[in-house]
């Protein structure tokens, strides 16, 4: 139950608005926005307001528009909303349209040295002295464009009441506490919420107010800083990765991490390798070589990459070796919209390779699942001896959400199936008599039992091919050794089945319609079904959180009369999935997809499923 | 009539080496590649050199790229992992696997195709990187597994049955590696045992990565006469640099202070002797070395040896400054930071 704290007092407004709008500040890439919205989003959250933003950048340096979309609801949706109450308009290049995209009855906060062509009668306007506060200021030239920005904090604190402290707070966070950078940019926020107290009349109606009941137990964090640190607490030793946004920053964070709390704590020497490689090519070829040798081995790209990778990931599968791929997602075909979201890599990730094969895919849904599932697919990768994927997104890894806490590791590592040199001098003993075979199923799980590169027994060599072989690693055409080690692989593939993290079901009495979704569309999918019912049309909800599904997933849709399968690609990939693997019932299956770039709307999602 | 010789115990028992064992030892699988294929005689080369060097092949890892050189780690040193990866990325996999466990003693071998041609990116980086390992490229200037294409060392006006004259300048691959700055560069001739074999010995003791460019005839579809890969052609115009030997740790090593030899001492202790031939040659002058691989290349001309060494170079392990054991051997208290960690981390956030 959340709670306000404090009433926000008002004279000139008859009906206030609290802790429900949103707020979109259009600037232009480049200009040091990120750090003022930054603290925009970072004082709401930190007043105990549940907080999202969205980030439109363009794929681009400097110059180019960019909007950052915060919502604010006392009701804990996080969903994208595409409404916008309030309008905070710094870029003459979409300032026109920025303004018209405001509701009747918002607020336009913009820089007064904007051409401005018309005025609206359905909002209300707030210029905002830019140029002359900042001349006020006396702050050093090449500062001067990057700490304007602080002037829409400061002037947005004012009319929203924005605990100022908080701001403060935030501006000494980002930071980290250097005096300077601080006092530049407070001194600018001060003197703007200055200028707002003594020049404006406060007659609008929207307003931020401290409350609790959400926030409590939660961080503000972009998931790949969390995937990041989940493979850190996770025992990764390898990463190799080729900068692509937008994953990059997971590669970076872990340096940061990594460099933190991953050395030995008297030599202070590395416990791990990250390396940089030329391409994705050699990122995953490198990351086979380290899984091969023992490595928890993982990399991190997007889209473009996913497909260099293919040739080296069937390898993996083939040659069954451990590996973690994360596919932080971006819009593709080819280069796409490489700074928009988008859940289109499912299919291919899947699938990725030539000839036969299956890969198991996580799907985290939030930060929190990011950190999580950073450990799990290691964990399966090495029990598995296959490659995992970890099926993110632009919108999860790089936004700001407001996510549970991460919970420290309980759970030890699980390293699989590994013969040490003692291991192997005892295993016919351990197995009825049989010699060990690389590829030999002796648990009838489908999975072998491997030796790593420098175990001290003669007989634990072998050698690793992409070719044909026998269970004993020894090359062969025979079609019965093909057949029968694909169909090995098969039987592996229905072990995965069993220790992929299984679905989420949120099942209401009475409902008689399903959705089944995935990862970041769970915020839209939540406040859509309150929607719904607001329409009285209950719905039950299963959230896959892995391939290959279990049965949990098959009893959800035959208890439905109709399953809606949401996701953000254009063709319903997890519908086309679910259609194979659940044909006897897949008339139940009903298709809603979307793809523009933008994480889903609840208000989409609503009207798909009631229409 | 004469008498049949006698032998005694002793002339029978087999040989041993530094660690007890025989020669056979180091042996891998049947070759399955054509009678009298250069690559074959490479394989020997490997085999004797790990035997004489007293290698224990648990500590050993072998990566190929794909090819008919590619194939023949399955036939040498048969109780050492391997790893046959895909065209041209031979390179990466070992990267990984070497950082994974920095105990183990990589050796590689690639073609002119897998090296030069698909593989040249990742070759090159490789060498500017440093990793630690033996890179043997079989060179014979042709696409044997596919049949006789040509491939990107084969030389300009090469002729070959079906796929007609070559336009283009091949792509040598002792330049590439030198330009990629490469600590250690060597060419030789399948067919001269002794050189390859010294030159191997080094490669393996040198303290980074060893580039070693060896020519090896490709008897189905490059070995006519008038093709510089070609037996024929080696034996005729072979022109080593220098008579080389190696000397490994474990013996002793007279340095005499004669004019013609030059001692090279490789990070183990071992010591490269190089014995003058024609003129003198400083292996450690680099614009030396490119200014006689570009000669030799203009004249093409079969220059064998080791054009260049640089053995105090970092190596790529030694820049990652990574723990003493292996990434691999590493326990989950070694790579689990503590809760106090993770709660500090948050609290950043």
């Amino acid at each position: 139950m959340s709670v306000l704290l404090k009433e926000p007092q008002t004279e000139q407004v008859s009906q206030l608005i609290v802790n429900d709008f949103n707020i979109n500040v259009a600037t232009a890439n480049g200009s040091g926005s990120q750090t003022s919205n930054n603290m925009l989003i970072r004082s709401l959250y930190k007043m105990g307001i549940p907080v999202t933003g969205k980030n439109l950048f363009p794929s681009n340096i400097q110059g180019l528009p960019t909007w950052y979309n915060i919502r604010l609801s006392k009701d804990g949706y996080l969903a994208r909303r595409e409404r916008v109450e309030v309008m905070i308009c710094m870029n003459g290049a979409t300032v026109a349209e920025d303004m018209e995209s405001v509701e009747p009855g918002g607020i336009i906060l913009y820089d007064d040295s904007l051409p401005i062509a018309n005025h609206r009668k359905d909002v209300k306007y707030y210029p905002m002295p830019v140029k002359t506060l900042v001349k006020a200021a006396n702050l050093p030239y090449n500062l001067q464009r990057y700490i304007a920005n602080m002037v829409y904090v400061g002037v947005a604190a004012y009319l929203l009441e924005i605990e100022i402290d908080e701001i403060k707070d935030a501006l000494s966070w980002n930071f980290g506490g250097k005096t300077k950078p601080i006092e530049l940019n407070w001194s600018m926020v001060t003197a703007a919420y200055d200028w707002a107290k003594e020049n404006l009349v406060n007659d609008q109606p929207y307003r931020v107010a401290r409350m609790t009941g959400f926030n409590e137990g939660t961080l503000l964090v972009d998931g790949n800083t969390a995937g990041a640190l989940g493979a850190v607490f996770n025992g990764f030793t390898f990463a190799a990765w080729y900068p692509i946004t937008p994953s990059s920053s997971m590669a970076e964070s872990m340096i940061t991490y990594a460099t933190q709390v991953r050395r030995d704590p008297e030599t202070k020497k590395a416990t791990y390798a990250i390396v940089q490689a030329e391409d994705e090519l050699a990122a995953i070829g490198m990351v086979m070589g380290a899984g091969w040798a023992g490595a928890r081995a993982m990399t991190a790209t997007s889209g473009p990459g996913i497909s260099l990778m293919s040739e080296f990931v069937g390898y993996g599968y083939f040659a069954e070796i451990p590996a973690v791929i994360w596919d932080i997602q971006r819009m593709g075909p080819s280069t796409g919209l490489p700074t928009r979201t988008s859940q289109g890599d499912l299919l291919s990730a899947h699938t990725l390779g030539h000839g036969d094969g299956r890969h198991p895919v996580l799907l985290p849904a939030d930060p929190t699942e990011c950190f999580e599932m950073a450990g799990t697919a290691f964990d399966l990768a090495e029990r598995l001896q296959t490659p995992i994927f970890v099926l993110s997104d632009l919108d999860i890894g790089m936004n700001l959400w407001i996510t549970k806490a991460f919970e420290y590791p309980e759970k030890p590592l699980d390293r699989g199936k590994v013969l040490s040199a003692e291991d192997l001098a005892k295993f016919k003993e351990m197995h009825n008599g049989q010699r060990w075979g690389r590829y030999l199923d002796v648990d009838g799980d489908g999975i072998p039992y491997r030796t790593l590169p420098g175990t001290d027994n003669p007989a634990a060599a072998y050698f690793t091919r992409g070719t044909g072989h026998t269970e004993y690693a020894t090359y062969s055409e025979r079609p019965h050794d093909w057949e029968n080690n694909m169909l090995r692989l098969a039987r592996k593939f229905e072990t995965a089945r069993k220790l992929v993290p299984g679905p989420v079901i949120d099942e209401v009495e009475g409902a008689r319609i399903g959705i089944i979704s995935m990862g970041s569309n769970h915020p839209a999918i939540v406040e859509a079904r309150a929607r719904l019912r607001d329409q009285q049309i209950e719905t039950s909800y299963l959230r896959v959180r892995a391939l290959p599904i279990n049965d949990e997933v098959r009893a959800f849709v035959e208890k439905y009369d109709k399953v809606y399968v949401v996701e953000n690609n254009r063709d319903g990939q997890l519908y086309e999935i679910l259609l194979v693997e659940l044909h006897q019932v897949g008339n139940k299956l009903i298709s809603v997809a979307k793809c523009d770039g933008l994480p889903l709307s609840a208000r989409w999602i609503t009207e798909q499923i009631a229409k | 009539m004469t008498a049949t010789p006698t032998r005694t115990a002793a002339a029978r028992a087999p040989k041993l080496n530094l660690i007890g064992l025989e020669k056979t030892a180091y042996k891998g699988a049947d070759s399955t590649l054509c009678n009298g294929c250069g690559h074959d005689s490479i394989s020997s080369r490997i085999i004797n050199a790990a035997w004489e060097m007293g290698l224990k092949q648990t500590d050993v890892v072998k990566f190929s790229g794909i090819g008919c050189s590619s194939k023949t780690p399955a036939y040498f040193l048969g109780m050492s992992h391997g790893f046959n990866s895909l065209h041209g990325r031979m390179p990466s996999v070992a990267t990984g696997a070497l950082v994974a466990n920095r105990k183990l003693i990589g050796i590689g071998v690639s073609g002119d195709g897998d090296t030069a041609s698909i593989g040249i990116g990742q070759f090159k980086h490789m060498v500017r990187r440093n990793v630690p390992m033996v890179y043997v490229v079989e060179n014979n200037g042709v696409y044997g597994l596919t049949k006789g294409q040509f491939s990107a060392t084969a030389d300009q006006g090469q002729k070959l049955k079906y796929a007609g004259t070559n336009p283009y300048m091949p792509l040598d691959i002792c330049l590439e590696a030198l330009a990629a700055n490469a600590t250690f560069v060597a060419r030789s001739f399948a067919g001269d045992a002794k050189q390859l074999e010294a030159l191997l010995k080094a490669a393996i003791a040198h303290n980074g990565l060893a580039v070693l460019d060896v020519i090896s005839p490709c008897v189905t579809f490059n070995n006519h006469d008038e093709s510089t890969k070609s037996y024929a052609f080696g034996r005729e115009h072979e022109t080593p640099l220098h008579d080389l030997s190696f000397v490994p740790s474990f013996e002793q090593i007279e340095i005499d202070d004669y004019d013609d030899e030059t001692e090279v001492q490789l990070h183990d202790g071992s010591w490269l002797v190089l014995k003058k031939l024609d003129s003198h040659y400083d292996p450690t002058d680099k614009h030396l070395a490119y200014r006689t691989l570009e000669d030799a290349r203009q004249q093409q001309k079969l220059l064998t040896g080791l054009f260049y060494i640089e053995p105090q170079t970092p190596n790529f392990i030694d820049i990652l400054q990574m723990t003493d054991k292996p990434l691999a051997l590493l326990s989950e208290a070694e790579t689990r930071p503590s809760r106090e960690a993770l709660a500090r981390l948050m609290a950043e956030l």
